[in-house]
C-alpha cells in the first residue's frame, strides 16, 4: 500500500514542493490537498495586476482542478484543516473531514497583520492577501469613493495603484518618511514618490494611524495628530505574519514561525513545512523564489532522495506597478568600510546604486532602468569579483561586450520581436507562455519555447522577460546551478569529487553522488566522461557512449546527416603533398563543397559516415591528422606570416604556432579551445579574442587569455608578458592545464576567467612559478595520452561498429 | 504471422548506444539500453529528421543530436513539451540475436 502525504495549503509553496515531488517520484504517495480558500492554486503574487484590471481570475490559476484529477491527487477547497492529532497521524478539518498521514506537509502561509487600532473590525478594513480580498476591493471600488492604504511597502503600494487604477482616491500612509523602506534607500524611494503622485496617488507620510472611524463601515482615518481623512475603504498592508495557528495548536515547536531544519523538516520528524509560515535559521521569507528553494528541497527530502540542503536564501523585490520600474536586492544600505557605486540621471529618471564590498557586490537599488537587475543580481549570489569591470559595471551588463543583444531593451520591444535568433521565437510567444503555462523558471520557458535552449545568447533578455512577467517570483536560478537535474550536484561538487574521493569510472560517480538516473543524461554524460578523463589521465577509459556523436564520431555532423572532415594544419602551414591528398580525397569520396575556415585549413563538406575511415587513411597516408574540429578540444594554432616574410614582423609567428600546436593538439578541453600567434601588434591572426593567444613585440612575448570571437566576443585580458619561446610554451601549458582542470563543462575560457578572476588565475601561473612548473608537468603527462590520432586508430578498424551499417540476413 | 528477421547480435549493437539497419528504401536505428533492452525506430527524427542513431541513449529514451529532442525508445514518442512520433518497429532478442518485423499489425503506419 502507498504512504498517504496530506498537504495543508493550497497555495505556491505548498503545490510547488508537490509538483517538484511528482517529478521525482509520481507514484510514492496517496496524495491530499487542503485549501481553505475555495479555489484551486493560483498564483498569490498576481494578486496586484489582477487588482489593477491588467489580468484575471482564470489567467493565474496555476493548477486547475482537473490537473488534480489528473494526477490522482485529491484536493478538498473552501475547509480549512482546523487540528493534527500527531498521536494517531490525522488531521481534521473545520467539517469534521479526517485524513491519515505518513507523512505531513503544512505550508499554510501567512496572515496580514491587522493593527489593533480602535475600529479596525469594522466594514471595509481588510488586508491584501487573497482573492477574497481583490473581490472586496473592486467591490469597493464600484460603490465608493475614497480608500486608504496603509503601509507605503511593496504590497501597500500595489493595492493602492489597483485602486487608483480603479477609479478610486487613494491615500497612502506610512509610518516611517520614505517609501519601501525594507528595499529602498531614500533617493530611489523619493523618485518612486515622485512619479506615483503623478499618477494621483496622495501620501501621507510620518503618520501614525490612530482609529478607525464609523458606524458599521469605515468612514474616515484618525491620526494621532488629529487629522480625519475620509476612507470608505481600508486596506492595511503594514505586515504579514506566518500562519502558524494549526502548528501551535498540535504542539509544533514554534517562533515567529514554525521551525525548520535545512531539510525543511519540523521537530516533528514525519512533518515538513514550507512556504510563509516557515522559520528558517531565523528568517521568515514573503517572497515566492524562496519559498520555491524551500519546495524543491523538501520534495527531495519527501521523495527519500535524501541529499538536499536548503541554506537560506538572498532576495531581491521588484514592484509590480505597471510603467514603474524598480528593482531592490541584497544589503541597500551602505555599512561602515562599503563602497557605494551611484548613477543618478534625473532628466530621465534613472537611479543605480551598488553597494560593494571587497570587490563584491553586496546590494543594487535600481530605479527607472532595472535591465540589468538580474545580473547584478546573479553577481551578488554568485559573490563574483568586479574589479575586473567594476569602471564599467554600473552601466550593465551589454557594456562587458554582449555586442548586438544586451543593448536592446527587451522590456520596451513589441511582441513580435524576435528574442531567441536560433529558434526563431519572438517575445510575445515567451510571455505568453510564461502567463498561461505558469512558467517559472528558464528551464521551463526553454522547455516550452525554446528559446534560450540553443547558442544561450539571449538567456539574458528571457530572464529579464520572466523577471518581469512573473514579478519576484521568478525563481533565478540558484546560486549554485546544478550540472544537470539528475543529481542536483554543482559542477564544482562533482569536480571535487571525482578528485578527492578518487571516483575512476563513471558508475562509481553515480553511486557516490548518489544519481537517481539509471545512466544519466546527455547533459552529465559528457560532463562526467570529461572531468575523469582530465582528472585520471591515462588511468580513466573514454566513454565513447557519453561522448557527442562528433566526438564519437571524430567528424561534425550536419544537417542532413552526412560529416565534415578537418586536417590538422600545424600553424596554418601546407606543403603541396598534403594539399595535393586532401584533392584527391575530395575527388574520390566525392566532395560536394570543401572550404577554407576560419582556424585557416580546408573543411571537406557531404561525406557520408561510413566513408570517413576510409577517408582518413587516405589523409593520413599524406601524414595529415585529426584536427578535431568536431570537439570540446584544442582546436587550431593561428598565425600570421611572422618575422620570415613580413617587413613589420618582430619574431617566428608561424614557427612558434607549429611548436604550440605540437605541444597542444589532441587535448581535450572543458570547451573548444583556439590559439593565435601574431608577429607583431597589428595582431593579423587575430590573437586577441583567442583563448590563448601570443602577440610577439620586439622584446619579447606577450601572453593574452580568455578571449573568444563567438556570441559574445570578448578581448582577452593580459596575462603577462614573457622573453622566450620556451616560456610561451611553458605559460600556455600552465595556462591550459589549470582551465582543464578548473573550468566547468562547456564553459569556455571567457566567462571562466570572469567567474574565478584575472588575478587568481595570475597568482598561480604567473607569480607562483613552482605552481606554473607543477601544471605544466600535469599538461604535459596528460597529453602523453592524448596525442594519439583518432583517425589512424579508426582508420586500422577500431571503432568499426560506429561507422559500418548493419545489413539484413536472412529471413528465419 | 509476423516475419521475424536476423537484423543483428546483441554484442554488435554498443550498450546505450545503437546501429544503423541500412534497407533499400531506409535507415532503422537500433538501440542497446543499459539494461540490454533492443528497440528499434526509424533514424528520422520527428522534428527535423535528425538521424536518431547518433543520439546519447540514457535510459529508455535516445536525445537527437541536431536539436536534442527526446525520444522514448519504446513508444517512439517525443517527450513532451515537444509532440511527433518516430515510426517504431517490434525487436525481440532470443539467444543473443536481434530480431525485427516490417508487418507486425500493430505497427503498420
Amino acid at each position: 500500500m502507498k504512504q498517504k502525504l496530506v498537504l495543508v495549503g493550497n497555495g505556491m509553496a505548498g503545490m510547488r514542493a508537490l509538483e517538484e515531488l511528482l517529478k521525482i517520484d509520481p507514484e510514492l504517495y496517496d496524495i491530499t490537498v487542503f485549501g481553505a480558500e475555495p479555489h484551486p492554486n493560483y498564483n498569490r503574487i498576481m494578486l496586484s495586476p489582477v487588482l489593477a484590471g491588467e489580468k484575471t481570475i482564470d489567467d493565474i490559476v496555476l493548477n486547475t482542478r482537473e490537473w488534480y484529477a489528473g494526477h490522482g491527487i485529491e484536493l478538498v477547497t473552501g475547509d480549512p484543516v482546523v487540528a493534527i492529532d500527531r498521536v494517531r497521524h490525522e488531521v481534521r478539518t473545520a467539517a469534521g473531514v479526517t485524513r491519515p498521514y505518513d507523512r505531513l506537509l503544512l505550508a499554510t502561509g501567512s496572515n496580514p497583520f491587522i493593527i489593533p487600532l480602535p475600529g479596525s473590525d469594522k466594514q471595509g478594513v481588510i488586508g491584501f492577501r487573497d482573492i477574497a480580498d481583490v473581490e472586496t476591493m473592486l467591490a469597493a471600488a464600484r460603490s465608493y469613493g475614497k480608500a486608504v492604504v496603509i503601509g507605503g511597502g511593496l504590497l501597500g503600494l500595489e493595492a493602492a495603484n489597483g485602486l487608483l487604477k480603479n477609479g478610486m482616491e487613494v491615500t497612502v500612509v506610512h509610518l516611517l518618511d520614505s517609501l519601501m523602506e525594507r528595499q529602498l534607500d531614500k533617493p530611489a524611494a523619493a523618485l518612486l514618490k515622485a512619479a506615483l503622485e503623478e499618477r494621483g496617488l496622495k501620501f501621507l507620510m510620518e503618520a501614525q494611524t490612530a482609529a478607525i472611524l464609523g458606524d458599521e463601515r469605515v468612514t474616515a482615518v484618525q491620526f494621532a495628530d488629529g487629522l480625519e481623512v475620509a476612507a470608505d475603504l481600508v486596506v492595511m498592508a503594514v505586515g504579514i505574519r506566518p500562519n502558524i495557528a494549526l502548528a501551535q495548536g498540535a504542539g509544533i515547536h514554534c517562533e515567529r514561525g514554525v521551525l525548520v531544519n535545512d531539510t525543511l523538516q519540523t521537530f516533528d520528524p514525519r512533518i515538513y513545512a514550507v512556504g510563509e509560515c516557515v522559520q528558517h535559521r531565523g528568517t521568515c521569507y514573503g517572497l515566492v523564489a524562496p519559498l520555491f528553494e524551500q519546495a524543491r528541497v523538501c520534495a527531495n527530502h519527501l521523495a527519500h532522495m535524501g541529499i538536499a540542503r536548503y541554506e537560506g536564501s538572498v532576495t531581491s523585490t521588484k514592484l509590480k506597478v505597471t510603467g514603474i520600474d524598480l528593482f531592490s536586492a541584497g544589503e541597500f544600505t551602505e555599512g561602515e568600510g562599503d563602497e557605494t557605486l551611484v548613477l543618478q540621471d534625473p532628466g530621465q529618471g534613472i537611479y543605480k546604486k551598488l553597494v560593494i564590498r571587497d570587490s563584491r557586490v553586496k546590494g543594487a537599488v535600481m530605479y527607472g532602468d532595472t535591465m540589468d537587475g538580474s545580473w547584478y543580481f546573479q553577481l551578488l549570489r554568485e559573490g563574483t569579483d568586479i574589479s575586473a569591470f567594476r569602471n564599467t559595471v554600473l552601466f550593465g551588463q551589454h557594456d562587458l561586450g554582449d555586442a548586438g543583444h544586451g543593448d536592446s531593451k527587451v522590456l520596451a520591444l513589441p511582441d513580435s520581436a524576435e528574442v531567441c535568433g536560433c529558434n526563431g521565437v519572438c517575445k510575445g510567444e515567451i510571455t505568453d507562455a510564461i502567463v498561461k503555462k505558469g512558467l517559472f523558471t528558464l528551464e521551463e520557458v526553454r522547455a516550452h519555447t525554446k528559446a534560450s535552449s540553443s547558442c544561450g545568447s539571449c538567456t539574458g533578455l528571457v530572464e529579464a522577460l520572466l523577471a518581469h512577467t512573473v514579478g519576484e517570483g521568478y525563481s533565478a536560478a540558484p546560486s549554485k546551478k546544478p550540472l544537470c537535474g539528475c543529481a542536483g550536484h554543482s559542477h564544482d561538487d562533482v569536480i571535487h569529487a571525482i578528485r578527492h574521493e578518487r571516483l575512476k569510472d563513471m558508475r562509481t560517480v553515480f553511486e557516490f553522488l548518489n544519481w537517481k538516473t539509471p545512466d544519466g543524461c546527455p547533459v552529465c554524460r559528457p560532463a562526467l566522461n570529461y572531468y575523469l578523463l582530465a582528472a585520471w589521465p591515462g588511468e580513466y577509459v573514454d566513454d565513447a557512449q557519453s561522448r557527442y556523436i562528433n566526438e564519437r564520431a571524430h567528424g561534425n555532423i550536419q544537417k542532413d546527416g552526412s560529416y565534415s572532415v578537418v586536417p590538422r594544419m600545424f600553424g596554418g602551414l601546407c606543403k603541396p603533398a598534403e594539399l595535393r591528398a586532401i584533392a584527391d580525397v575530395a575527388e574520390k569520396f566525392r566532395v560536394p563543397e570543401m572550404k577554407v575556415t576560419g582556424g585557416q585549413r580546408i573543411d571537406l563538406f557531404g561525406l557520408k559516415k561510413e566513408d570517413l575511415p576510409a577517408v582518413w587513411a587516405d589523409l593520413n597516408a599524406a601524414g595529415l591528422i585529426s584536427g578535431h574540429a568536431y570537439g570540446k578540444a584544442m582546436r587550431t594554432v593561428k598565425t600570421c606570416v611572422g618575422a620570415q616574410w613580413c617587413r613589420f614582423g618582430t619574431q617566428d609567428s608561424t614557427g612558434l604556432g607549429v611548436k604550440l600546436e605540437e605541444l597542444t593538439w589532441g587535448s581535450w578541453m572543458p570547451h573548444k579551445y583556439k590559439l593565435a600567434v601574431s608577429g607583431c601588434p597589428r595582431n593579423c591572426a587575430e590573437a586577441t579574442i583567442k583563448d590563448f593567444g601570443v602577440v610577439c613585440v620586439d622584446s619579447g612575448y606577450e601572453l593574452h587569455v580568455g578571449g573568444n570571437g563567438g556570441i559574445k566576443v570578448r578581448v582577452t585580458d593580459l596575462l603577462c608578458k614573457v622573453a622566450t619561446e620556451a616560456e610561451v610554451l611553458e605559460y600556455c601549458g600552465a595556462f591550459t592545464q589549470l582551465y582543464r582542470e578548473e573550468a566547468h563543462y562547456l564553459e569556455r575560457t571567457a566567462p571562466w576567467v570572469e567567474r574565478v578572476g584575472l588575478n587568481s588565475i595570475k597568482q598561480r601561473v604567473v607569480d607562483d612559478a613552482e605552481n606554473r612548473k607543477a601544471l605544466y608537468a600535469r599538461f604535459r603527462r596528460s597529453q602523453q595520452f592524448a596525442q594519439v590520432d583518432p583517425w589512424a586508430e579508426r582508420a586500422r578498424g577500431a571503432d568499426a561498429h560506429e561507422f559500418t551499417p548493419l545489413q539484413l540476413r536472412a529471413v528465419s | 504471422m509476423t516475419i521475424w528477421t536476423e537484423i543483428a547480435r546483441l554484442e554488435d549493437i554498443p550498450r546505450l548506444g545503437a546501429r544503423v539497419l541500412r534497407t533499400d528504401s531506409l535507415d532503422i536505428a537500433i538501440f542497446r539500453t543499459a539494461t540490454d533492452q533492443v528497440f528499434a525506430l526509424r533514424d528520422r527524427c520527428p522534428h527535423k529528421g535528425g538521424p536518431l542513431s547518433q543520439g546519447i541513449v540514457h535510459g529508455g529514451t535516445v536525445t537527437c543530436p541536431l536539436h536534442n529532442w527526446k525520444i522514448d525508445l519504446a513508444s517512439g514518442e517525443a517527450q513532451g513539451p515537444d509532440e511527433g512520433c518516430a515510426h517504431r518497429y517490434p525487436v525481440k532478442v532470443e539467444n543473443g540475436v536481434v530480431y525485427l518485423t516490417f508487418n507486425d499489425e500493430e505497427a503498420v503506419a
